[in-house]
């Protein structure tokens, strides 16, 4: 588009910082940097402790992978320094510190299960920490593509239906494939290619979610005008449902040819508060409410995959050698864990659970860390979430409020799906936590999330006013048009 | 294996460490939204307020801010410097109104010499200077309210 390149420079050109209009902000870089570093000195302390604990010696191991780690954060840091002046200065540091945390763990998690092999006497276990350094790498690799790349968020609100149907396919791709390329566990959700295996759905969820923003901002008016006034509730009009019950029946899709009831719960769940949030309508909530439980009823009553998730959250004691194993062993790591957790190293999560890199590594913080550690966690995640909204306050245009709330809500929505489903709150749901679970695409995919993220709060935090405004008519330059 | 003690150490070591970093990350939050001047808006305009008695507690540099005390925006603040703000419904206004009783270009606030004047540009409904439609450029004495459909805008220092 010409047309934008155009005016991103016009916008570069205008130095003046003094611009009148705007709310002056600092850039407020070097608190980034600062609290990067502390991230990093957590991490460090984290694996010196680590090795401390199980190996009895802290080598020169620890500089090594601590300096290499603190790099890669330094380029991320230099990039936004570079391409988003203005953005938030703590989306960096919770995920840099969430990151390395999850990193410290599936080290000390790969080193137990070499112990275990070598006293069993099999075969050494190849580690998984190496490959998810490698695929911090790629992610990091994409957070900076898409601030160079995306100068002006607004510019997705016109790929919105381009983004939307990319997302579809993507969430639809393993359904059509054959399961041998897409089924592990029960779940298809994967692409096997060559070796790798990707997750297309953690990229369809931002996909959608970008298409979900720029479709309601387009519409939003008519789904918040036209109603009826029934039992109090603002009701929308019948052909209004529309979307929404597209929506369903897409997320209800997922749940039935794909067996993910995480992704399809996740989907559902941003759109409806999507909806929310662009009409300010409680009705929506209500209906969304309304689908979730006739969906999950029926759910329930056809697929036995879904009943037995069910039957296990409501007595996962009774299935305790079975399918209910991995929720009573990250019960007994929680309790094991109690306030202080037994120190960095010293539980036994590997014994426990087979996905204790996975699905379950929040128990093998809360085993380690305790509950102090764990809400320490949840914390971070908070902190991610509340800069989220508090750049969709701040942004000016719709659109990127719009998408920065959805963004962190479905970094919320996600934590409390899988916290949750560990806990035994909810029935549990394969969910990766993001940024510390064991795992490329949704490490990759939530990178590309954090990016969009800063480079919306770069545009809410900027001085300079109407962001990209084309110049009054009154002072533009006349032109001559050549035909 | 490591002594018990140094065990227990790095136990709760750990912990804090952790609980500092969210300890300063939230001195971040803090200082982001107490930072920039003092606090909260009065969301009611005060109708008629003595216009003059404010004007003689004004600063010798003007007015500072721009404050949208009524309507949609409530609590909107702006800094003023010494460009022109646009206020209307059109998205390149400095304050971009949702009110449907305002124009799309309704009014211009301009600086000449550190006092600040407001300009009606032919909106359909008119701009109100504390009850007077506001004909030419007039001055705003500080803390006048200036109503533009709903909303009410007032300058502080």
């Amino acid at each position: 588009m010409p047309a934008d390149a155009l005016r991103g420079r016009a916008m570069s050109s205008r130095t003046n910082p003094a611009l009148a209009t705007g709310r002056s902000m600092p850039t407020r870089r070097n608190t980034e940097l600062v609290m990067l570093i502390f991230a990093v000195l957590v991490v460090m302390a984290a694996q010196a402790i680590v090795d401390a604990t199980v190996r009895g010696a802290v080598g020169l191991d620890v500089v090594y992978y601590g300096a290499g780690f603190a790099g890669l954060w330094l380029i991320a840091h230099l990039v936004v320094r570079r391409f988003a002046r203005y953005a938030d200065p703590l989306i960096l540091p919770a995920v840099a510190l969430l990151n390395g945390l999850g990193l410290v763990l599936i080290a000390r998690l790969d080193f137990a299960a070499e112990l275990d092999a070598q006293s069993s006497g099999e075969a050494l276990p190849g580690g998984d920490a190496p490959l998810q350094l490698a695929w911090t790498l790629v992610g990091l690799l994409l957070f900076v593509a898409v601030l160079v790349l995306i100068r002006d968020h607004r510019v997705l609100a016109k790929y919105g239906y381009t983004l939307g149907a990319g997302g579809v396919v993507l969430l639809a791709l393993p359904a059509l494939l054959p399961s041998s390329l897409s089924e592990v566990n029960g779940a298809k959700i994967w692409i096997r290619v060559a070796g790798f295996s990707i997750q297309p759905g953690e990229f369809a969820k931002i996909a959608v979610l970008v298409f979900f923003a720029a479709y309601l901002v387009a519409k939003r008016d008519v789904l918040s005008l036209a109603s009826r006034r029934v039992l109090g509730l603002e009701l929308p009009r019948g052909r209004d449902l529309g979307p929404v019950m597209v929506v369903w029946l897409a997320s209800l899709g997922v749940l039935v040819f794909e067996k993910d009831l995480g992704s399809s719960l996740l989907i559902f769940g941003i759109f409806i508060v999507m909806l929310y949030i662009a009409t300010e309508r409680v009705s929506w909530l209500a209906i969304g409410l309304l689908l979730f439980s006739a969906g999950a009823y029926v759910a329930y009553q056809l697929f036995s995959h879904v009943r037995v998730r069910v039957q296990v959250w409501i007595d996962p004691f009774a299935f305790r050698d079975d399918e209910g194993f991995q929720i009573v062993q990250s019960l007994f790591g929680l309790g094991t864990g109690g306030l202080f957790g037994t120190g960095l190293g010293n539980g036994r999560p590997d014994s426990l659970n087979v996905y204790a890199k996975t699905d379950f590594i929040v128990t093998t913080i809360g085993e380690e860390l305790g509950l102090f550690g764990l809400v320490a966690v949840l914390m971070l995640y908070l902190l991610l979430v509340e800069r989220g909204f508090r750049t969709s306050l701040l942004v000016r245009d719709a659109f990127g409020k719009l998408l920065a709330a959805g963004l962190a809500f479905s970094v919320a929505l996600q934590v409390f799906v899988v916290v949750g489903g560990v806990t035994k709150l909810i029935p549990l749901t394969g969910l990766t936590t993001p940024f510390v679970s064991y795992g490329g695409s949704s490490l990759v995919a939530n990178f590309a999330l954090v990016a969009l993220l800063v480079r919306i709060s770069d545009a809410a935090r900027r001085p300079e006013s109407p962001i990209g405004a084309p110049p009054p008519l009154a002072e533009a330059k006349t032109e001559i048009v050549a035909r | 294996m490591t002594a018990a003690i140094v065990v227990q150490t790095f136990r709760f070591g750990f912990l804090i460490l952790l609980w500092l970093f969210i300890f300063a990350a939230f001195r971040v939050v803090k200082a982001d939204l107490f930072g920039a001047g003092p606090a909260r808006v009065s969301p009611v305009p005060r109708r008629g307020a003595p216009a003059a008695k404010q004007a003689k507690r004004k600063g010798p540099k003007g007015p500072r801010q721009l404050v949208v005390t009524g309507g949609s925006l409530t609590g909107t603040r702006i800094t003023l410097g010494t460009q022109p703000i646009l206020v209307g419904r059109a998205d390149d206004s400095t304050v971009v109104l949702t009110d449907d009783f305002a124009s799309s270009r309704h009014a211009r606030l301009t600086n000449r010499d550190g006092d600040w004047y407001v300009e009606d540009l032919g909106s359909t409904n008119g701009t109100y200077l504390d009850r007077a439609r506001v004909a030419g450029p007039t001055l705003i004495p500080s803390g006048a309210p200036i109503r533009i459909g709903k909303t009410v805008l007032e300058l502080r220092s």
